[in-house]
């Protein structure tokens, strides 16, 4: 049985018709989407730069918390597929008071909106925007509060692939805020669903949520022996909000412990290697020689956002992804 | 106006009675069960065959939204819904704006309700002033105006000092403080039970300790300041452990929960289900399994609506800004009934902890039919078959994760002070 925050993702025949949360995705679903990725990747290098698979579509990119880096490459990724796309940074109020979120994606469907890309400081909010929107229009989540943000999950394991090649017998450790992070929580669904080896947490516990280990991970406070043997080393980004002294109680003392630095790198395998979602803090969670290093694939993350963004979206658009 | 209600069966457990009796009603009191008073000539009978009879049900906590959020529900919407659940007297928690700190703001919505002429409200006073845990309240005017005690509804008092002397000057009056226990930093700006769902569903948390370091402070404060407190609105099996461990060394307290705790948990959110949004947070199955038991072992002795109605748009939201509560008055018999069906407890203690029980708490004379007893009564079909829905609803408040399950046991009559002020055969009209 799907779990439960998966089920609206699916259309009553089946197919993929949102991209909320990789919790409860088809395996084949991922490979087909980082296949389809594949045939995009070089599409940068091209003289002319776009496929008419969305041609006469509209994408608004809706974001409701501030953002760059994954605005733009939605962005990207929508143009590139001919899309019109809008973009549209909005403040918004939490409360029930004055237009409400569903006020705002309402008026955009009016204006004949076919695809939503949503980021939103709330758990769920994608959610409640797919499941009140009329069924032709779609919806990918580009990050909701804690709760998921599947696309980036999804360029990580692409990255993977690209140099590892598989998936089966990685050992991968993803180091950091997990309490606050979505994207910890998506990487954890799509790693469990390629069937990685072995996934551990790493971080201190002030930043571990209770009863993670439900989601089928392993979690240690000690970085020696959480990298030892490691193929895959995730990092996540330290919110500066979060260094208030109580989840935290200095820069100097996570750096001590948990900054990727070369030497606490050498503890994982030799072919080990390094992804971040950015953007990054240098000094903080991890020192600029690694961030920089030859084992780094940061920027290669970014490239790779664009070909597996657009492979999302033309999963959805084309409508023929069936699950099993 | 006398009246006699025929060949009903009678379920009173404070009186031991469970078995079929007539009932004679004179002057808005009991007069007599099984023979009629000596001269009684019913002004109205009312056959009741097929049916069971039982005391009014007394709902501890009940959100009415007037005066304040009129356009969510008024006194007079709720106080039909209620009267059509069966309920004659509900406990209205102080947190109203303005906020029930005042004799008129209390003796207001009495008159309110009074005009109405459906339920009963009996207002709780703040404890502090604009419920802010900072300056105490007026108790014992708010007491003479009616207020049958003391609360400062689900915003916690963080200052120690101020709560210990809150509960001594209650006690002065020995005025019942209701309490739901909640460490403010702990709870912090969390919406779901930490555990398995708010980890899935990346919400904020409220850790169990958030309810049971409360619940610890307040009974060391009880334990010295000598008060009485009514643990209103317990969610998990430790705070209950702690509650009974106080009760047997003797501390003069007791305890409530809703009826959405004994029957749902942390799963039921599923996906951001914003329904089953509440406060505090619906804990684990284990959690709620243990308050079921408790309530058959007599360890929980009330169970309240905790109706809390909202308006469409609030729960139309991402769950962390979505409106906390649930509308409970329409089925919060059906659903006790519901676990006297499964088996979980019997049904005199299904309706104690409905009538007689939460009378006790509030010191009222009522929730039961003995002899010279208000005539408080709920007469409903035991069988019969309904569905919660739109059309079913009377209160304003749509918002129950309950909404379209069928439920057993229908109000067919509730007689409030000797009056039929529900008849489900000709009351269908709403305010």
């Amino acid at each position: 049985m799907l779990p439960p925050d998966s089920q609206i993702q699916f259309d009553s025949e089946g197919r993929l018709k949102h991209f909320l949360t990789i919790n409860g995705l088809p395996r084949e679903t991922l490979i087909n989407i980082l296949d389809m990725a594949e045939s995009f990747i070089n599409f940068g290098q091209r003289e002319i730069k776009k496929v008419p698979l969305l041609r006469g579509k509209t994408l608004v990119n809706l974001f409701f918390e501030p953002s760059t880096r994954t605005r733009t490459t939605f962005e990207i990724a929508g143009k590139r597929l001919s899309a019109d796309v809008i973009n549209l940074s909005a403040a918004r109020m939490s409360t029930s008071k004055g237009e409400t979120i569903l006020d705002t994606v309402r008026t955009l469907e009016a204006m004949h909106t076919d695809l939503f890309v949503v980021r939103d400081s709330a758990s769920g909010a994608p959610h409640l925007i797919a499941s009140h929107l009329p069924s032709h229009v779609k919806v990918i989540n580009a990050g909701d509060g804690r709760h998921a943000h599947p696309t980036q999950a999804m360029l990580d394991m692409f990255t993977i692939r690209q140099v590892k090649g598989q998936f089966e017998n990685l050992k991968v450790a993803i180091i950091g805020d997990i309490l606050h992070s979505r994207v910890a929580r998506s990487q954890i669904h799509a790693l469990k669903i390629l069937n990685v080896a072995e996934i551990r947490i790493i971080g201190p516990r002030t930043l571990i949520p209770t009863e993670i280990e439900s989601m089928g991970v392993t979690t240690t406070g000690d970085m020696r022996a959480g990298l030892e043997d490691i193929d895959v080393v995730m990092m996540l980004r330290i919110q500066r909000e979060r260094m208030d002294g109580q989840l935290i109680p200095s820069e100097q003392e996570y750096f001590n412990r948990y900054g990727l630095t070369e030497e606490k790198l050498s503890y994982a395998k030799n072919d080990a290697i390094v992804l971040h979602p950015g953007p990054i803090n240098r000094g903080l969670e991890i020192s600029s020689s690694v961030a920089d290093g030859s084992r780094s694939l940061i920027l290669n993350q970014v490239t790779n956002g664009i070909a597996v963004r657009m492979s999302i979206m033309a999963t959805l658009m084309g409508g023929n992804e069936s699950k099993k | 106006m006398k009246l006699a209600l025929q060949n009903g069966w009678v379920v009173d457990p404070a009186n031991d009675i469970d078995g079929r009796h007539d009932i004679f009603i004179d002057n808005g009191r009991i007069t007599a069960m099984g023979t009629p008073p000596k001269d009684f000539v019913a002004d109205r009978e009312i056959d009741v065959n097929g049916l069971h009879v039982m005391p009014g049900i007394i709902d501890l906590s009940a959100r009415l939204r007037e005066p304040g959020e009129e356009y969510i529900a008024t006194i007079a919407s709720e106080t039909v819904a209620a009267a059509s659940g069966g309920i004659t007297r509900m406990v209205y928690p102080p947190d109203t704006y303005p906020v029930i700190d005042t004799p008129a703001m209390a003796r207001m919505i009495q008159d309110r309700a009074d005009s109405i002429g459906s339920t009963k409200v009996h207002p709780l006073g703040a404890l502090t002033v604009g419920l802010d845990g900072d300056k105490l309240t007026d108790m014992a005017m708010l007491m003479d105006a009616g207020c049958i005690g003391v609360s400062n509804a689900s915003r916690p008092i963080q200052n120690t000092l101020v709560m210990r002397r809150a509960m001594q000057y209650a006690s002065t009056y020995d005025l019942t403080v209701f309490l739901t226990p909640k460490d403010f930093w702990l709870a912090g700006n969390g919406c779901v039970h930490e555990g398995e769902t708010s980890t899935r569903l990346g919400l904020p948390a409220i850790p169990e300790a958030a309810g049971t370091v409360g619940v610890a402070r307040d009974l060391a404060l009880i334990e010295t300041s000598g008060a009485r407190a009514h643990f209103d609105l317990i969610s998990c099996r430790r705070s209950l452990e702690m509650i009974d461990e106080a009760q047997q060394r003797g501390l003069p307290v007791t305890v409530g929960t809703s009826i959405h705790q004994l029957h749902l948990c942390e799963q039921d959110i599923k996906a951001f289900d914003t329904r089953y949004k509440v406060m505090p947070p619906l804990r684990t199955e284990h959690d709620r399994e243990a308050l079921v038991q408790g309530v058959a072992q007599g360890k929980i002795t009330v169970i309240c609506s905790d109706h809390q109605p909202h308006s469409v748009d609030a729960k139309l939201a991402p769950f962390s800004e979505a409106a906390t509560g649930i509308a409970g008055l329409d089925s919060l018999l059906a659903l006790t009934l519901r676990l006297v069906k499964s088996g979980k407890i019997t049904l005199g203690c299904a309706i104690s902890a409905l009538t007689t029980n939460p009378a006790k708490v509030i010191g009222l004379d009522a929730g039961h039919l003995g002899i010279g007893a208000p005539a408080d009564l709920c007469i409903y079909d035991p069988s019969h078959e309904w569905v919660l829905d739109e059309q079913s609803m009377v209160s304003r408040g749509r918002n129950s994760p309950f909404m379209n399950s069928t439920l057993t046991g229908k109000v067919l009559y509730t007689i409030n002070g000797g009056k039929v002020v529900y008849n489900s055969l000709t009351n269908q009209t709403k305010p």
